[in-house]
């Protein structure tokens, strides 16, 4: 599989202080990749690196293979943090500016804004001014011009801060949609669990530097500390449960039970149903993302 | 290239379609025009024709009225009482009654200092008529002295000599005729380009810098940047936004003289009439020579090399405005969201703007000076003051060096403005001082 993108140990130094302090990661193609971490850690610079606004001071980043230079920026779709359009200026002429500073030539800029109009079902906003709209509204402007021409990887930065659910479920299926006709997608946030639903890849920074990578479920396997959700309907747990492993919580009709390292699940299963205990729900707890940051970077964040 | 177009362009379009533009542009010149039309009705409302009686019971006048000079004047021996009650019906506006002690014996014409003359009419008199009143009155009693004392009417004249200077050109190679009429011309020609330069410079200098703060405080600006280097963005909107300025000007050139010929036909009548009350304020003697220094003028007017002033009037104009713009372009990426924070800054633009403002008038009185030619040369002031001085005949050289170190000065600003731009634009919630915006100058991308 061929990788969209490459960061190799880039830097970025605003004089005294470090931005982005050797960054690496690779997102392979058709993926959708989660860039992680709290307020302050660097995302936005990192993207703002990719989306060539600003230059690393060190390192290099290859898109498809080759280094980064100035045909880059128009196969790349970003919807910043902080949005914005032109508040006086028509829904139509706006998508048809931002598409053709993208590259497209006026027909293919029509076109394509004629379908997506349609697509949204908004076709009779398309000579409303946008200060008209509703924030919602201008939500969905802000991203039809972010993919009206048709990128090859797709930045968004928190693109679900300011969405009513709605919205939010919208456009999380409209991502859902490019994502299977191809595009690649990197998804800046510092919510944890939005990650969790969509990312299949993700890497974690904290003040500025890497500090996971991987597939989620790999991670996820990598951080999980054996602990079982027991919860049942009638019967009394067998007294040497805590020869199986550590009970964390002991709970009416429910416990939580850490395994020891050399047992193993179904052992302690088939323990239970022997003592006649009727099991209700056998389930595995893996940590969340937020819990495994939380343990790495020991709590503590630029916040 | 095509992505500087397409910014320019938008900038462009989106102004001149905005109802704003148009309303400016089509209602400066007809709000003008009303203007103007209003002056024509309150000056000529203002002096009405009026017909005067007057009652010389002192004989003072020797049965000759004063010269009718918009007030017409009639000698009646009507009495006093009945005067008073009758002459409206007889048609006059007033009275002036010159009472019989005015003057003892034939003699006493000539020491007489005052007169003292009655007036009587239920209305008020103006300012100009009653002007009008007196100079006629002291006209006629200064004609009687003359002929009391003896004088001959053409000696006294032969008394009072015109002096012309004619200034004289010292290359003998010129076949131009100087004349005084020359610095007349040269000096409203200079001090209006001057003056349009410094309009321009101040109102799209300030669009400029409008625009690029409502790109910031939108953020818009992120995803155009994304799209476009901020240089090309900044320069898009320095060129959109000039553009504007020319097609307006372009408009006012064609609209205001079509407006002007239409309301000089349209109150011809009017304008005459004017002119009347103008010379007849300035005397009668004067207007002759009023009527020929105008003519003298509007013949110096095309006595000017215009495909020089006009080339180097456009030089100037345009690296003025791009030299400006890009400052104002650099202020406005600085600024926050917040206006009164900014206007130190803005201040720091504006002082330059009206310094040579100043200049620019020390040098329409004085072209040669040394002040002239210092403020011609310094790039910031030059693009005012050196049109204010091109109409004067400066050495071509000291034109030639003075546009090269303006656009030398210009491309620098453009290269530093956008090194402070491309930092600004990007940098929210802080206070910007002058001393950080000369660090991003260096800073890398």
């Amino acid at each position: 599989m061929k990788n969209v993108l490459e960061l190799k140990k880039v830097l970025k130094t605003y004089q005294e202080y470090t931005a982005v302090n050797e960054v690496s990661f690779t997102i392979p193609e058709g993926k959708i990749f989660g860039l992680l971490g709290p307020n302050g850690a660097g995302k936005t610079s990192i993207i703002r690196i990719i989306t060539t606004i600003t230059r690393a001071d060190g390192g290099q980043v290859l898109f498809a293979g080759e280094p980064l230079n100035t045909a880059h920026p128009s196969l790349i779709g970003y919807m910043p943090e902080e949005r914005g359009l032109y508040k006086k200026m028509k829904v139509g002429e706006q998508i048809m500016y931002l598409a053709q500073l993208k590259g497209l030539d006026k027909k293919k800029a029509k076109e394509h804004l004629d379908h997506w109009l349609k697509k949204f079902d908004i076709e009779d906003w398309k000579n409303k001014k946008v200060e008209e709209l509703s924030k919602g509204m201008q939500q969905k402007i802000q991203f039809i011009s972010t993919i009206i021409h048709k990128p090859k990887l797709l930045i968004l930065d928190e693109p679900f801060s300011g969405l009513d659910p709605v919205n939010a479920n919208l456009i999380r299926d409209e991502i859902y949609e490019l994502n299977r006709a191809g595009t690649t997608i990197l998804f800046s946030t510092h919510r944890m669990e939005q990650v969790e639903q969509i990312c299949e890849n993700i890497v974690l920074i904290n003040k500025g530097k890497n500090v996971l990578e991987g597939a989620v479920a790999d991670i996820k396997e990598n951080f999980k500390e054996n602990l079982f959700l027991i919860e049942y309907k009638s019967g009394n747990l067998p007294s040497d449960l805590d020869t199986y492993g550590q009970i964390i919580e002991n709970k009416a009709e429910s416990v939580v039970i850490k395994l020891h390292p050399e047992k193993n699940s179904n052992e302690l299963l088939k323990h239970l149903i022997h003592h006649e205990v009727q099991v209700h729900l056998f389930q595995e707890i893996l940590p969340t993302l937020n819990e495994i940051f939380i343990k790495i970077v020991g709590g503590k964040s630029d916040e | 290239m095509s992505k500087l177009w397409l910014i320019t362009k938008r900038e462009y379009l989106s102004r001149v379609k905005k109802k704003t533009f148009i309303l400016t542009t089509i209602l400066a010149p007809i709000g003008f025009v009303i203007f103007f039309i209003a002056l024509i009705f309150i000056m000529s409302s203002g002096v009405e024709k009026k017909q005067m009686a007057i009652l010389d019971e002192s004989n003072i006048l020797e049965g000759q009225k004063p010269a009718d000079n918009m007030v017409y004047f009639t000698l009646v021996k009507t009495p006093l009482e009945e005067l008073k009650t009758s002459f409206e019906e007889k048609g006059f506006n007033g009275f002036l009654h010159i009472p019989a002690g005015a003057k003892q014996d034939s003699s006493n014409t000539v020491k007489l200092k005052t007169l003292n003359i009655e007036y009587y009419s239920n209305e008020q008199l103006g300012v100009n008529t009653l002007g009008f009143i007196e100079k006629s009155l002291a006209a006629r009693l200064k004609q009687l002295k003359i002929k009391k004392v003896g004088l001959d009417p053409n000696v006294l004249k032969s008394l009072e000599t015109d002096i012309e200077l004619i200034p004289k050109n010292l290359d003998p190679e010129s076949k131009d005729e100087a004349s005084k009429y020359r610095v007349y011309v040269a000096t409203f020609l200079g001090g209006a380009m001057m003056f349009l330069i410094y309009l321009v410079i101040f109102i799209y200098g300030n669009m400029v810098m409008r625009s690029v703060m409502e790109e910031k405080t939108n953020r818009i600006v992120e995803v155009i940047i994304s799209s476009v280097k901020p240089f090309q963005l900044m320069l898009g909107k320095i060129v959109g936004v000039g553009a504007v300025g020319l097609t307006q000007f372009a408009i006012w050139a064609i609209v205001f003289p079509l407006l002007y010929l239409g309301v000089g036909l349209l109150f011809s009548g009017q304008l005459q009439e004017m002119q009347e009350i103008a010379t007849a304020s300035g005397g009668a003697q004067a207007s002759s020579e009023q009527v020929e220094s105008i003519a003298m003028a509007m013949q110096e007017i095309w006595s000017f090399d215009y495909t020089n002033i006009v080339l180097f009037f456009i030089f100037f104009f345009l690296s003025g405005y791009v030299l400006y713009a890009s400052l104002f372009a650099a202020v406005g990426a600085a600024m926050g969201d917040d206006w009164g924070e900014g206007q130190s800054l803005t201040l720091i633009i504006a002082i330059p703007v009206m310094i040579a403002f100043y200049m620019g008038v020390a040098t329409i009185e004085n072209p040669n000076s040394s002040l002239a030619l210092f403020s011609s040369m310094f790039p910031l002031f030059s693009p005012v003051v050196m049109p204010a001085r091109i109409v004067f005949d400066p050495p071509l050289w000291q034109i030639l060096l003075s546009l090269g170190l303006l656009i030398a000065t210009c491309l620098f600003f453009i290269w530093i403005s956008g090194r402070i731009y491309r930092v600004g634009i990007l940098m929210y919630g802080k206070k910007i001082t002058v001393k950080e915006m000369a660090k991003w100058i260096f800073r890398r991308d």
